[in-house]
């Protein structure tokens, strides 16, 4: 026999105001099953609380109805309530006549009528609700971090410095990421490799910190605490134990034809290669596109010069399966491509370059050995202008509505360096606005102008067209001015928009966390969860998540890295009871359901039934609940309605359509 | 169909199969009845002609469960639901034995009424062995004689065609007998105004009285037990007290097929009411033929149905025609 | 009801928990009025939402029935909203079929992020079904006067 407690919250003048709250609970009394029903200014108070548990035990309520602000908000409050007064958590429903009620409607006698209904939905609900227990499913103390950047490297840091293992899969030969390619870092114009490699370095001797470079994630499956991952480690051709790392290999090597991505391709590096000086790990790998004996069978030169015997042409791909109990997702950015933007002719002309170019030019390990040159004939140009916001705040068939954030930033930072290295170099900077948030930001941007000599235009350019003697003419439009402005440059600079990594979104899919449109990896809330990806055991650290500079990038990377500490810290973890349930007595076994699972959390055994009193054996559906998330997909694919969600099922939801339609 | 009966008596006392899953002769000339005939001599009583129109494939579903092999007949358009029993795991491949056996197209008892032909003694001409084009049929009211096609099923109209999607061996000669299209009636009712569509279903349905002949007959319902008839879904319902029931019924068993339903027809043909169930069928095929790319359900026994499948580019609801 | 009373519709709602619940959430705490003929039943997902549901509360008396869930490509369970998708693609053309008229069903993505959508959503849906009148088909079908 159901005992039915309603509890009508005012939340002050929140619900109050405009919904009869007294009515509630005088129309409430006369649902079947209702033996207790108050109001009480704020339920989710220690008072409001006491009330509760108090009518629990006095009346010995086998459910309650909170009518109150949405589950979302409170929910936990009241199930954790109702289990000390003794009652099963999930023996509790909310009614949400604040966010869905009190809150939009105006008219009192509305509201109340509404908040009537909804009560009654609630009450129908919670007399067909069942007492669930959570199961409990282990946490593999064991974290991965994807991607080996920044972001990657210093949450895999934070995690391991406080005890626990982590690996890092990255997919390029070497960690370092889009960090490892920068000269120098604003605000402070240290240098960039000089505060990187010291990480790169302690990552890769932590000794709870395990390297999978040239790696790529093949499968994701299970849950928060259980995570099994297959990783690819792609063949090096190179034998990691063996090699020195001397290099006479990059050195010999007659292929020398391919584009070095650590130099965005403004030079070329040989078939065997390591990214850049610092890599690590310091073991070069073999370029298959590029690789003479590979492709041909023929030539076989790095193996006669290494005297470590290290490569192996034999290798082949090794996938490795591996548990994990949280997962990291550092996936970074990529610069967009400009194939829609033609008016700044990037493709016409070698002197008109992206800024991660210039910052590889500017740079003494680059392709000009750090001199400021023209890239079509060497020149040193007189007369730079950088362009910003180039696909970043922009119509969307061209490039990305958001704004990348950095740009402002390291624009000032390289007309900057520029400057000071070279004072006899003219530099317009174009800008729609100059943005920098941020410490001690302003003043840099304000150095940039004030002591050297930059010449900001507010404005935005609308063609680059290179002239035959090899100039660049620069038409834009001067504002504040209200001019025309062409300008003759030897070299033109696109602030290119950034984008998340393109594979963050196979990766998003195999971890079922959300991504926006814009391919940014979605957090649990905006505020308050930042480092959290919905999906629970999976954090979010660097720009995967939106476009943030350094500084931010490292921040985050702790913060996620704490989230991974406190989930790996426990023993054991609570799983949510409200899951898919077959009822084998009736089951078709006709996989209809597992074919719809997102969790293959649906197997098939054969198992005696015994239905009156006739024993048969028959395939049936068992739900792995530790696997199971709640969704219900299986439950709409089963034509019997064999296949219930525990918490949301058929029954309920039907007597809740049937209260609303009374 | 002497060949017919000689080969499955030899599959019989060879022990390749324990029993036959056919057709029986019926009471009447004209309705014969599915049929386990465990013994040789119980073959006598075997038919199978143009009015075998009933679908075995489903009634292995309880051959699926007995001992050894059962021989089953299955015309063309019948393996189709088969193989849609193997996908659903509802039926056992290795517990058949199929004879593929030729049609020339299958009969309706309804239609020789709708020609006035009653009283009737005994039909020559729909035997398979002979070439189908006219049946004779003589009667308390004298011989009268009737095109074949005149009196054919209407899913014979469109049948799908002559192959056979799965068996151990084939018999007997098929001969073409679509003359349709199947989308044909649909489009007619997908074009009425919306008065006119709901006062044609609502003038068909309300004829429904809730036998539940097209559920039992149906090859792809095959649950074990119909959500109509479950306490668990507070969806059980009785005959005949409300007529929304009727449509909700028709429509979710509809839903509940869709992507799974071969078209055999089977509803239509044994509606007590003759009620043209396979139109609601035939619009789900139709819809998912145009919004998912063609699909024919039993064409073998491996591709995902189109509802448990997508793709990201689907269509949104509001965006159908 | 007497004739110039305004027809106040019966609405039902189904509501993922994870994107259009929390949408709702927000259009209620940014204040953003929507009619009180809208009641809301939380599911988990999209996919849980059985077309049994549907027609059920068209047998109830509802006059309209929407479906609201996580942009495709945001579920969070990453792929039940294609199926919901494709199931109200096919059980709304049927409708359509058998005459309920077009516009009594919807299915509408709207996520945690966007309460105004919500709140206008809702307020064109009822809209609609005001415009449609009372469901008298569905109504004629029950047999109730």
């Amino acid at each position: 026999m159901h005992g039915i407690g309603v509890f009508v919250c005012h939340c002050g003048s929140n619900i109050a105001a405009t919904v009869d709250v007294k009515k509630v609970v005088e129309m409430a009394r006369l649902e079947p099953g209702v033996v207790h029903a108050e109001d009480y200014q704020y339920m989710c108070s220690e008072a409001g609380q006491e009330k509760i548990a108090n009518a629990i035990k006095e009346k010995n309520l086998t459910g309650i109805v909170v009518c109150s602000c949405s589950p979302r908000m409170h929910e936990a409050t009241f199930r954790k309530c109702a289990e000390k007064a003794g009652i099963n958590p999930y023996m509790v429903e909310i009614a949400n006549i604040r966010e869905q009620c009190s809150w939009i409607h105006k008219n009192i006698e509305e509201g109340t009528e509404k908040a009537v209904i909804l009560t009654r939905a609630a009450i129908a609900k919670v007399s067909l609700n069942t007492s669930l227990l959570p199961g409990e499913s282990k946490v593999t103390k064991r974290a991965l971090v994807i991607g080996g950047g920044i972001a990657g490297i210093q949450t895999a840091l934070d995690i391991a410095d406080a005890g626990y293992e982590v690996d890092i899969v990255e997919k390029t030969p070497s960690i370092g990421g889009k960090m490892a390619q920068l000269d120098k870092t604003f605000p402070t114009l240290d240098c960039s490799a000089c505060i990187l490699t010291p990480k790169m370095v302690d990552a890769a001797a932590h000794e709870k910190i395990n390297l999978y470079t040239y790696s790529e994630i093949e499968k994701v499956s299970g849950f928060v605490g259980d995570f099994t991952v297959e990783i690819r480690k792609k063949a090096r051709y190179v034998n990691m134990d063996k090699c020195t790392g001397c290099g006479v290999c990059m050195e010999k090597c007659p292929s020398k034809k391919a584009k070095s991505e650590f130099n965005s391709g403004l030079n070329n590096r040989p078939a065997i290669y390591t990214p850049f000086a610092q890599a690590i790990p310091n073991v070069p790998v073999i370029d298959p596109t590029q690789c003479i004996k590979l492709k041909t069978g023929k030539c076989g030169v790095c193996e006669k010069f290494c005297q470590a015997g290290a490569i192996d042409y034999k290798q082949k791909d090794e996938v490795v399966t591996r548990k994990y109990g949280a997962i990291v997702v550092a996936t970074g950015f990529e610069v967009i491509k400009l194939d829609n933007l033609e008016e700044y002719a990037y493709s016409q002309s070698k002197d008109v370059i992206t800024s991660l170019e210039l910052e590889r030019i500017m740079n003494a390990a680059g392709p000009t050995k750090g001199h400021l040159e023209r890239l079509s004939d060497g020149k040193h140009p007189k007369e730079i202008v950088f362009i910003q916001c180039v696909g970043s705040r922009c119509d969307e068939s061209k490039g990305k509505p958001y704004c990348s954030k950095i740009c402002c930033m390291y624009t000032a930072k390289h007309a900057m360096l520029i400057r000071d290295k070279y004072p006899d170099v003219n530099v317009t900077v174009f800008y729609i606005d100059v943005r920098t948030p941020g410490k001690n930001f302003d003043e840099f941007y304000r150095r940039a102008v004030e002591e050297y000599g930059v010449n900001y235009v507010k404005g935005q350019v609308g063609k680059v067209a290179p002239q035959p003697d090899g100039s660049l003419l620069v038409h834009g439009v001067d504002l504040l001015d209200g001019k025309q402005l062409k300008i003759s440059a030897d070299m033109v600079v696109l602030a290119a928009a950034i984008e998340p990594n393109p594979s963050v979104r196979q990766i998003a899919t195999m971890l079922t966390a959300s991504i926006d449109t814009n391919n940014f990896l979605t957090e649990a809330h905006p505020k308050l969860r930042p480092v959290e990806s919905p999906t629970a055991g999976v954090f979010l650290s660097g720009v995967c998540q939106g476009p943030k500079d350094i500084p931010e990038t490292v921040s985050q990377a702790g913060a996620a890295a704490i989230k991974v500490v406190g989930l790996l810290a426990k023993d054991k973890l609570l799983t949510n009871p409200c899951t898919a349930k077959a009822d084998e007595l009736l089951c078709n076994g006709c996989s209809a359901c597992a074919n719809v699972c997102p969790y293959g959390a649906i197997s098939y055994e054969d198992k005696l039934i015994v239905d009156h009193g006739v024993r048969k054996t028959h395939r049936v559906a068992v739900v792995n609940s530790a696997l199971c998330q709640g969704c219900g997909a299986c439950t709409v694919t089963c034509p019997s309605g064999v296949m219930d969600l525990q918490g949301f099922s058929n029954r309920q939801i039907i007597a809740e359509v049937d209260a609303i339609c009374r | 169909m002497q060949e017919l009966i000689r080969r499955m008596k030899e599959l019989m006392a060879d022990g390749t199969v324990q029993r036959v899953l056919g057709w029986k002769k019926g009471d009447l000339s004209y309705n014969p009845e599915p049929y386990y005939f465990n013994t040789a001599e119980e073959l006598d009583e075997f038919v199978y002609d143009g009015f075998c129109g009933a679908n075995l494939s489903k009634y292995m579903v309880k051959g699926s469960n007995l001992e050894g092999k059962t021989l089953v007949l299955l015309k063309p358009c019948d393996t189709y639901s088969f193989n849609q029993l193997i996908k659903e795991h509802r039926v056992d491949r290795d517990k058949a034995y199929i004879i593929g056996v030729g049609c020339k197209g299958k009969l309706s008892p309804e239609k020789l009424k709708e020609k006035g032909i009653k009283g009737i003694k005994s039909i020559s001409g729909a035997e398979i062995d002979g070439d189908c084009t006219e049946l004779k049929i003589d009667t308390v009211y004298g011989e009268k004689t009737v095109a074949y096609k005149d009196v054919m099923l209407e899913r014979c109209h469109v049948c799908k065609g002559k192959e056979h999607r799965i068996y151990d061996e084939l018999m007997l000669e098929s001969a073409d007998t679509c003359d349709g299209d199947r989308f044909t009636d649909v489009e007619i009712i997908e074009n009425l105004p919306a008065d006119e569509k709901f006062a044609y279903f609502r003038q068909e349905l309300s004829k429904c009285i809730r036998c539940n002949a097209c559920r039992n007959v149906c090859p792809a319902c095959n649950c074990r037990k119909c959500v109509f008839d479950s306490t668990k879904f507070d969806s059980e319902q009785k005959a005949n007290v409300d007529s929304f029931e009727e449509s909700m019924f028709h429509i979710i068993r509809a839903f509940h097929v869709a992507g799974r339903c071969t078209d055999c027809g089977e509803c239509s043909r044994v509606c007590p009411q003759g009620i043209p169930l396979h139109l609601f069928n035939r619009k789900f095929i139709k819809d998912i033929n145009e919004y998912y790319g063609e699909f024919t359900a039993g064409e073998d026994a491996e591709t995902k149905g189109p509802l448990t499948d997508y793709t990201l580019e689907d269509l949104e609801p509001d965006e159908r025609r | 009801m007497s004739m110039n009373e305004e027809f106040r519709p019966k609405i039902v709602a189904f509501c993922c928990n994870w994107c259009s619940y929390a949408g709702a959430d927000l259009a209620g705490s940014s204040r953003l009025a929507y009619p009180a003929d809208v009641k809301i039943i939380r599911v988990p997902c999209s996919c849980r939402v059985n077309p049994m549901f549907i027609l059920r509360a068209f047998e109830r008396g509802a006059d309209g029935v929407i479906i609201c869930g996580c942009h495709p490509g945001d579920c969070h369970y990453s792929t039940g909203n294609y199926y919901a998708r494709r199931r109200m693609t096919l059980l709304f053309s049927m409708l359509d079929y058998v005459g309920i008229e077009r516009g009594r069903t919807r299915v509408e993505w709207v996520s945690a992020a966007e309460g105004v959508k919500f709140s206008n959503t809702m307020n064109d849906f009822v809209e609609t079904i005001r415009s449609m009148g009372k469901n008298v088909r569905l109504g004629d079908l029950r047999c109730k006067n």
